[in-house]
């Protein structure tokens, strides 16, 4: 029995050496001492001692949660027994970071007493073997996952990627400049794309999302749907010519709505894979036909309105998460008066104004009068840091709202720009002197406060604010206000994790296995995430993010064979009456009725959960080391 | 002195055992009198563990799952739903007030609800107090 301070975290709520003394005691235990980080080397040193002087055959650490350190503690006991002679109890998420001290110490016993019971109980097990399929499936084709898939693939390995929309390239295609070297965004993504498109090892399907999946770690199978695009992407040219012939004009997405498109149209002129796609909902040639008119225009016959959405399915060994971040809704911020005026503009909105593919080729404009705007208004946090919001910081409105203000003032070079924030938060490498630049070179207007209203008045936008250094009201007519939107994660993200049962906050992030020390894995075991969908991120973090995602599916199916938890279900045959209960209610189909009549559990295919053996009428199925006896004693000791 | 109940948890693996672990890490209080069992899923819980429980003086069992949807083993926790009905109905035959047993959905990031959810659970206990099978 081995029990950690962990420094204070456990031993300054918990009294250990009444923990240990207490279990000194206790039937099965011959050894009980506390040590001040047992993880530590002299920690696992002092356990191999232990077990070498003492002739231990089982060993409780009592520390902190299991999805912690189990793994470090029991590779230390591998070198002497079974791993599953090594349990953890945890005192520490479950007790003394959540009790007080003497309600903690007492709660810590009795988890200790259980998790002692647990481990008289267990048996050895060596793991299955299973094979690993060499193949990565990553999904969203934003610089997060083109990354990884480029990653993937120079190494040597196939990659599947899996896009939503019509194009890759995601937000980053939208943005103008990059700060804090102002580098072109499209300049730095494009190549990428197209290596994406060229690389022999990487399958791109855009226009697709993922609908299905099954198998297990090493061994997922998936079903992708791709979107009948109604134009042939081998026979498009992109010359143009059914755009023109096009009768139909929405609203454009990745204008931010600000510009039409027709209902056949590329997304942005430097679209991967390079063609036309139809939007179904808009256009008049699907069914029923009333118009044809881009067909008949199409010289490259690439055109087929009896295009059909194709279903491919894939085995692949890990799956990367890569679906990024939306803007918080806007007609949320009432307060800043959004979607009632055309003047008051998010922060990707005007990254689209500064584009010189924009909507305005790169001029910046008010939108209600088409002139150069002579103030503006950046607003920093909207709908970020704010308990009636989102009460997440979202990383780089800081940075990018600088760098608009400081692109601002090199386009409208007599233009006054203002900046409400609440704090600057630079923290990148080159931010800081960015951002020093930007306030003594530019002479922008930084207000430290927040704003309470917006409104319209004749012309004008009137700011409503208060700067907190001066405790001073303060008023600004502007010609334009730029919000600075949260980021949230996609709502289809909350799609994509409830199909790989991997787990989202409240901002729809996804949950890591660990925020420090997994911050790119899933629980579950060959997931993995890269980018803004697991917090919103700058582009050099989401890059950074992508290569350590693309380096842990590398190291999963680099291996030939998988170890797969041997911790399965175990029918007893003999006694088993054949009534078929367990089979209706396995999910995987690993119990299977024999030419005897008796269910039959298929190891390769049981992944443990025990619903059979708690369906079970007559108590035939057994969980390997998590065993009705095992858990009835361990509710014995805590009650 | 007041009465403390004795509550034993089952928590999956996967999301309410992460869900209290998570509210370890935001340090967010509750009481101790829930000691907690890791089980891979909430369909392992076998109904004979409750009554088990139930039987050894437990005062409350709480059972912790994935959400509806979310099941890390696909549809444990339906299995587990259906389960929580049935033996509702039968701690009412057996004289014991249904309420002591709770089943809720905590996924891996509510550790604040984990520790609202397992205070009013204790709360209502005490209210309940002392199970007549542990007397």
């Amino acid at each position: 029995m081995f029990v950690c301070h962990c420094g204070v975290n456990i031993a300054g709520v918990v009294d250990v050496e009444r923990v240990a003394e207490e279990m000194r005691h206790y039937p099965g235990v011959v050894f009980s001492t506390t040590y001040q980080y047992m993880c530590s080397d002299p920690g696992q040193n002092l356990i191999r001692q232990k077990i070498e002087e003492e002739g231990l055959d089982g060993v409780v650490v009592a520390a902190c949660s299991p999805s912690m350190h189990e793994e470090t503690f029991r590779s230390v006991c591998r070198d002497y027994f079974s791993e599953y002679r090594c349990e953890m109890a945890n005192i520490r998420e479950q007790d003394s970071w959540v009790h007080e001290s003497e309600e903690a110490t007492e709660k810590a016993i009795k988890i200790l007493k259980a998790t002692v019971e647990k481990l008289k109980g267990n048996e050895d097990f060596e793991p299955i073997l299973v094979p690993v399929e060499k193949k990565v499936l990553v999904i969203g084709g934003g610089i997060a996952g083109i990354q990884t898939a480029l990653d993937i693939a120079d190494a040597g390995y196939k990659v599947i990627l899996v896009e939503k929309e019509a194009s890759i390239g995601g937000h980053m295609a939208q943005l103008s400049e990059t700060f804090p070297t102002l580098d072109c965004s499209q300049c730095i993504l494009t190549p990428k794309m197209v290596s994406v498109s060229r690389h022999p090892n990487i399958k791109l399907l855009a226009y697709s999302e993922v609908t299905e999946v099954s198998g297990y770690v090493g061994n997922f199978e998936v079903k992708i749907r791709q979107k009948p695009r109604y134009v042939d992407v081998d026979k498009c040219t992109v010359c143009g010519d059914c755009e023109d012939a096009c009768p139909v004009v929405v609203p454009n997405a990745f204008e931010m709505d600000r510009e039409p498109r027709k209902a056949i149209y590329i997304p942005f002129p430097q679209a991967v894979p390079s063609t036309y796609t139809i939007d179904r909902d808009a256009c008049l040639g699907l069914a029923p036909l009333t118009c044809a008119e881009c067909r008949e225009k199409c010289e490259a016959d690439a055109i087929n309105y009896d295009m059909m959405p194709r279903i491919i399915e894939e085995k692949v060994g890990a799956i990367i998460i890569a679906t990024g971040y939306d803007m918080y809704d806007k007609s949320n911020l009432v307060e800043y008066g959004y979607g009632d005026d055309d003047d008051i503009i998010t922060s990707l909105e005007f990254e689209r104004m500064l584009s010189a593919s924009g909507p305005t080729g790169g001029n910046i404009i008010k939108p209600s009068t088409g002139k150069p705007p002579k103030k503006v208004v950046f607003i920093q946090c909207a709908g970020s840091r704010d308990r009636q919001h989102m009460p997440h910081c979202s990383s780089i409105c800081c940075m990018y709202t600088a760098k608009h203000a400081l692109l601002y003032k090199h386009h409208v070079h007599d233009g006054e720009a203002y900046i409400f924030y609440i704090d600057i938060r630079a923290t990148g490498k080159g931010y800081e002197e960015f951002i020093a630049n930007v306030m003594e070179e530019e002479r922008i207007n930084y207000v430290r406060g927040k704003v309470a209203k917006i409104f319209r008045e004749g012309d004008d936008i009137v700011v409503w604010g208060v700067d907190t250094l001066t405790g001073r009201k303060v008023e600004v007519r502007a010609d334009l206000v730029v919000l600075a939107m949260a980021l949230v994660g996609k709502e289809t993200t909350r799609d994509v994790a409830k199909l790989f049962k991997v787990a989202v906050d409240e901002g729809i992030f996804l949950k890591e296995a660990h925020p420090k020390l997994k911050p790119v894995e899933a629980l579950s075991r060959g997931i993995y995430y890269a980018g803004c969908a697991q917090a919103p991120k700058d582009i050099p973090a989401a890059v950074a993010q992508a290569s350590a995602a693309a380096s842990k599916a590398l190291a999963l199916i680099s291996k030939d064979e998988l170890e797969k938890d041997p911790l399965i279900a175990v029918v007893d045959e003999e006694h088993c009456s054949g009534c078929g209960v367990c089979i209706s209610v396995c999910p995987y189909g690993a119990l299977q009725r024999g030419s005897d009549g008796k269910a039959h559990c298929i190891e390769a295919l049981c992944e443990g959960c025990g619903t059979c053996a708690a369906a079970c009428p007559s108590n035939n199925i057994e969980m390997r080391n998590y065993r009705d006896e095992q858990i009835e004693k361990m509710i014995e000791v805590i009650v | 002195m007041s009465f403390e109940p004795k509550i034993v948890a089952f928590l999956c693996n996967w999301c309410a055992y992460a869900g209290a672990d998570m509210a370890g890490t935001s340090r967010i209080k509750y009481p101790a009198n829930v000691v907690p069992i890791r089980v891979m899923c909430s369909g392992r819980v076998d109904p004979e563990f409750v009554l088990d429980a139930f039987e050894k003086g437990a005062d409350g069992v709480f059972i912790g799952g994935c959400h509806p949807g979310d099941c890390h083993y696909v549809s444990g926790n339906y299995r587990t739903r259906k389960r929580v009905i049935m033996m509702k109905k039968l701690l009412q035959e057996m004289g014991i007030n249904p309420a002591r047993l709770r089943l809720e959905w905590v996924s891996a990031t509510e550790g604040k609800k984990f520790a609202t959810v397992i205070e009013e659970f204790v709360n209502e206990i005490k209210e309940l107090g002392p199970s007549p099978e542990g007397e």
